[in-house]
Formats: C-alpha cells, structure tokens, sequence
C-alpha cells in the first residue's frame, strides 16, 4: 500500500471511530432509537392490525400487518439514524470540532467516507439491536435473516449517510438541520412502502414511490426477513438482487457526492 | 536536511475580500525558537495572516514559507509542520481528553507507540494528567485551552499557533497559559506564533508586529516597541514642581517639566536608577516619586492614533448577536 492509501485508510479509521465511540456513549440516543421503533410498532402497528384489513394479501397466507411492517420499521430506524449522523456535521461545523479535521494533513474525500463508514457501523448495531423485536412482530429470528438485515442496513447506512453529508457539507446554519429533517426524510419514510404496500396506488403516488431510495432498502430488507416462503412474493416489489444493486449504486454516487461536497470545504 | 534559518517568512503577503484589504503588503519573518506576537485590534488583519500560513485562506498575492515549506504549492507538508489553537473552540466535548489527543495522532499520523508517550509527557506538561478519561464537557475553558494546546503539540510540529489564546479566560487562567507557552519555548525549543489584543500579554513575547488595518506599523521586542513612544520617566509630586523642574533641568541636563500645580514630569532613560540621586539631591523638598514606563497601550496610540478596543467577542459570540438581532428585528 502506498503512503497517501495508508494515510487515507488512517483517516477514515479515525472518523469512523470517532463516530462509533460518540454513539455508543450516547445514551440518548440509544434510548431514542429503541424507543422509536417500539412506538411506531406498538401504537400504530397494532392500532392499524387490530383495525384495518391487510388487503395487500390474502387471508389465507397468515401475514399480519405487523409482520408486514416490522422490516418497514427497521428500515425508518436504519434511515433517521442515517441523516441524522451525517448532517450531524452542521453540529461539528458550529462547535468547532470541523476545524480540527479540516486543517489536519489529510484528503477531505477520506474525511466524507470515513464518516460514512462509522454511520454504517452505528446502524448495524442499532438494527442487531432491534433485531429482538423480531419476535414481537410474529417474525422468528434466524441466523441467515439476522445475516441478511445487518448486511443490508450496512449499505444503507453507508449510503444514506452520504446523503446527509452531501446535504450538510455546505450548509451553514442550525436550522438547515430541521428542514432536511421535515422536508426529505420524513417523506422518504412515508414513500418507502414502510408502513403501507407499494402496490394498487394512484400513478402519481407509484412515480415518488419509485425514485425514493428508501424503498429498495425497505423492499431489500422485505427480501431477507421474510425469506425463501410463498408469501414473500406477495409482500416485496422487487427481486433482493435489484434491490441490493439500487442501493450499491446509489451509495455509491451519494458517497462520490458527499466526498465532491466534502473537498470545496471552505473552513 | 539543512534546518531553515526562518520558522516563518512572509513576503509582500496581500489578502483580499472584494474591495477591502484585509491584509495590506505584509512582511516579516519569525525566528525558530521564539514567540512572535501579532499585536492589533479585532479586525486587524491577525486572523487573516494566521488562516493564510495555515493554508486555509490563499493569498491574493506574495509568499509565505512555514518551515521552508511554501503554503501556496505544498500545503501537506506546511499542515504537518503546524499546529494550531483557534481562537473557538475545537474539541469533541464528547469524547475524553485521552480520545480527543489520539483522534488527532491518528490523523497526523503518529505511531502507536510514540503517541502513548507523547500524550503522556503533553497532559503532565499542561496539568492535565489526571483528567486524561475524563470527558472534555466536564472541563473549564481553561483546561480545554490548555487540552488544545497539548493536542496542537502532539505531532511535534516546527510552529505552533495561537489565534487569540486567552480570549474568554480569567485573568488567573491566562497566566498560567502563559506560563505553559513560556516553558514550551524554554523547554522544548518550540517556535510559537500568536495573536493577541491584549497589551499587557504582548510583554510575554520575544518580538511583536503592531498590526492595523492589514498593515504592520512597527516590528521589534517589546522594549524596542516602547523606547519609539519615548523614553521612561519619573513622576513627581512636589509644593513648588515650578521650580524643582527647572532646577532639576539645569542640573541633570535632562527635560523636566511641571506637569500641574505640586506634579512635574522628568524624562530620563533608566528611572528607577534615577530615583536615589534625585531623592538623595532634592531631600526635603518631595512628597512622592512614580516611576512612568511607556505601555504597549502607549506604543499603540502612538503609532496609530487610536486605542486598541478590548472587544471579547469570538466569532462564535459575533455569529450569535448577528442571529439574535435578527429575531429582536
């Protein structure tokens, strides 16, 4: 490995571990992303099972709205934290700590990766965490589904961390933070097929559905939790290998973005 | 390889912003070793130069080299050779003292091993030893200052930089800051470059450059610095100032006016060594002896005509009073 690789490999290590240890030391936060996910599935999922019919499905395949919802309400949780983390550097920008990176001796597109990296490691933990609510939902824990949600939070992490980065990387005022907040991720979540199936809808509603990223990483979670049986095909949109390859792609291009926003860094 | 003579040398340095000229055609050069002070008001132009050799900010136009390293072409290695305090604060108040020093090694790239020493050494040195796992939140300003500068060490850097180190800090604080930056020059031979606007901390420096409106208006130590002003004086306090001033003239051969009814002013160059002749020669005839030395303050108003203003404000406090009087409006 050449000098500069094993510099910018140091690099994004330092940031992803800077990262991980904010995290795990904030117990606000991990009381905010357990709570969260219980909320949305205990008092909406439940008022909704107990008094809607599931018609997306036929009552015969014995899925329930909250097994339905579970992966949905994964993917929120792999979502909120994402954004949140990554336009986190408005917080860095205003109390100084950005300072600190940005005159040390390092590329800045390692400084975006970097924190991508950590927001992908976060998310794993927090979804193996909320993997325990599996059973809650009538959904039976497995290795492989286990494997397979972790996997898949991993890219969405990475790539929807992106996304936060590129947005804050130029923004300058704590009030942007609130905006991106109601204006991009709450949308996000309610198109993702989260908490409704994204079928049988008006056109215009299928289109935004379509080019919200969030809901291949929610259909790709689908995938993995339901498994191999015959009900999976009534629940997920599209084949897991779809799913995987939009969000690469896009995790992807959002990192190249959030690095490219990154490097015309003024300080 | 050869060691520069200079640790920093600025040439015809020029920095715009649209019309105005935040620096104005600065040179100078800061000898290794030493602690070279910035000396002016908010505004001035300190900032701006500091931003430049930390290539943060391009120069419009003129040169600067930091270590011999230009900050223009290659600014990798002028950012390995500095360290630096910003004048806000730049801490992850998350993280520990322990944490927030091998973040940076990490991003300075420094070994393992040499870190634990170095960190080690850096915290006893700023007395912060025994608060190494503590989470920098719990800290006073002043430990967080002193924190930062023991992290702008840790890489062993030919300069480090002080934008405004005491700002915000209790008078108690900053002297002991002092003392810090004091022993880093006496103990490790560590060149230090800082800003300031306070006159009484200009003394600490070995060589100080009077800046104002992005011009340097005088460069020499602090005592050079004063004797442009004028020479020392004894003040005294005399029935008939009137006529001991004349006499005093006469016999001495030194100016010496009255200054007010029972007050005269007698210029000398060494006063305290004056004090015993004139009491000895004029015994009986004085009710009270001041020795007067010119203050950087003097310097100041001197060249520019102005006060320099003690504004506290950080642009952190500037940003805030900028958004609250947004709300009031």
């Amino acid at each position: 490995m050449s000098r500069e690789a094993a510099a910018a490999a140091r690099v994004v290590y330092a940031i992803a571990y800077r990262e991980v240890i904010r995290f795990l030391k904030d117990r606000s936060r991990w009381l905010g992303f357990i709570a969260q996910p219980l909320l949305y599935l205990t008092l909406i999922g439940y008022g909704i099972a107990h008094s809607m019919t599931f018609r997306s499905v036929p009552a015969a395949a014995h899925v329930n709205y909250l097994s339905f919802m579970y992966p949905g309400i994964l993917g929120m949780s792999v979502l909120f934290t994402a954004i949140f983390s990554g336009v986190g550097i408005i917080w860095d920008r205003e109390f100084g700590f950005l300072r600190e990176v940005l005159v040390a001796p390092v590329p800045r597109w390692a400084v975006a990766v970097g924190k991508a990296l950590g927001i992908a490691a976060i998310v794993v933990v927090q979804s193996a965490v909320l993997l325990a609510l599996a059973p809650v939902a009538g959904i039976p824990l497995g290795v492989g589904m286990a494997a397979g949600v972790l996997g898949v939070a991993a890219v969405m992490g990475f790539g929807l961390g992106s996304l936060g980065i590129a947005i804050a990387a130029r923004m300058q005022s704590m009030e942007g933070f609130q905006f991106v907040m109601n204006v991009l991720t709450m949308p996000m979540f309610f198109l993702s097929g989260a908490m409704y199936p994204l079928r049988g809808l008006p056109v215009w509603l299928t289109v935004l559905t379509r080019v919200d990223p969030l809901a291949y990483g929610v259909d790709a979670l689908r995938n993995v939790v339901y498994g191999a049986g015959q009900e999976v095909r009534l629940l997920v949109e599209y084949p897991v290998g779809l799913d995987l390859g939009v969000m690469a792609a896009l995790a992807a291009v959002l990192a190249v973005l959030g690095a490219w926003a990154f490097e015309g860094q003024e300080t | 390889m050869a060691q520069p003579e200079w640790a920093v040398e600025v040439e015809h340095l020029v920095r715009r912003f649209g019309p105005v000229e935040a620096v104005a055609d600065v040179s100078f050069q800061v000898r290794r070793g030493e602690i070279f002070g910035f000396l002016g008001p908010n505004g001035a132009g300190k900032s701006t130069t500091i931003k430049i050799l930390a290539t943060l900010l391009r120069a419009t136009s003129g040169r600067a080299l930091l270590a011999g390293f230009d900050v223009a072409t290659q600014p990798t290695q002028v950012r390995r050779s500095i360290g630096i305090v910003f004048q806000d604060h730049s801490l992850d108040d998350r993280l520990t003292a322990w944490e927030n020093l091998y973040f940076h090694a990490l991003l300075y790239g420094v070994g393992r091993d040499e870190f634990t020493d170095r960190a080690q050494a850096l915290l006893a040195m700023v007395d912060l030893l025994d608060r190494r796992d503590d989470v920098v939140r719990t800290f006073s300003g002043g430990m967080r200052r002193r924190l930062e500068i023991a992290r702008g060490l840790l890489h062993a850097p030919a300069v480090l930089f002080l934008d405004e180190p005491t700002v915000g800090l209790d008078p108690q604080t900053r002297s002991a800051i002092w003392q810090h930056v004091r022993r880093l020059r006496d103990e490790r031979g560590v060149t230090v470059f800082m800003t300031t606007h306070y006159m009484d901390e200009a003394d600490h420096c070995d060589r100080i450059a009077v800046i104002d409106h992005g011009r340097i208006v005088a460069l020499g130590t602090p005592d050079e610095l004063r004797r442009q002003v004028g020479s020392e004086a004894v003040l005294v306090g005399a029935p008939d100032a009137a006529r001991l001033a004349a006499e005093v003239a006469e016999r001495y051969g030194v100016a010496a006016r009255a200054t007010g009814p029972g007050e005269a002013r007698i210029e000398v160059a060494d006063a305290a060594a004056f004090l015993p002749r004139l009491a000895a020669d004029f015994a009986g005839r004085l009710e009270s002896l001041r020795v007067h030395r010119p203050t950087l303050d003097d310097v100041f108003l001197h060249l520019t005509g102005r006060e320099i203003r003690d504004e506290e404000a950080s642009p952190l406090d500037a940003m805030r009073r900028r958004v609250m009087g947004r709300r009031r409006a």
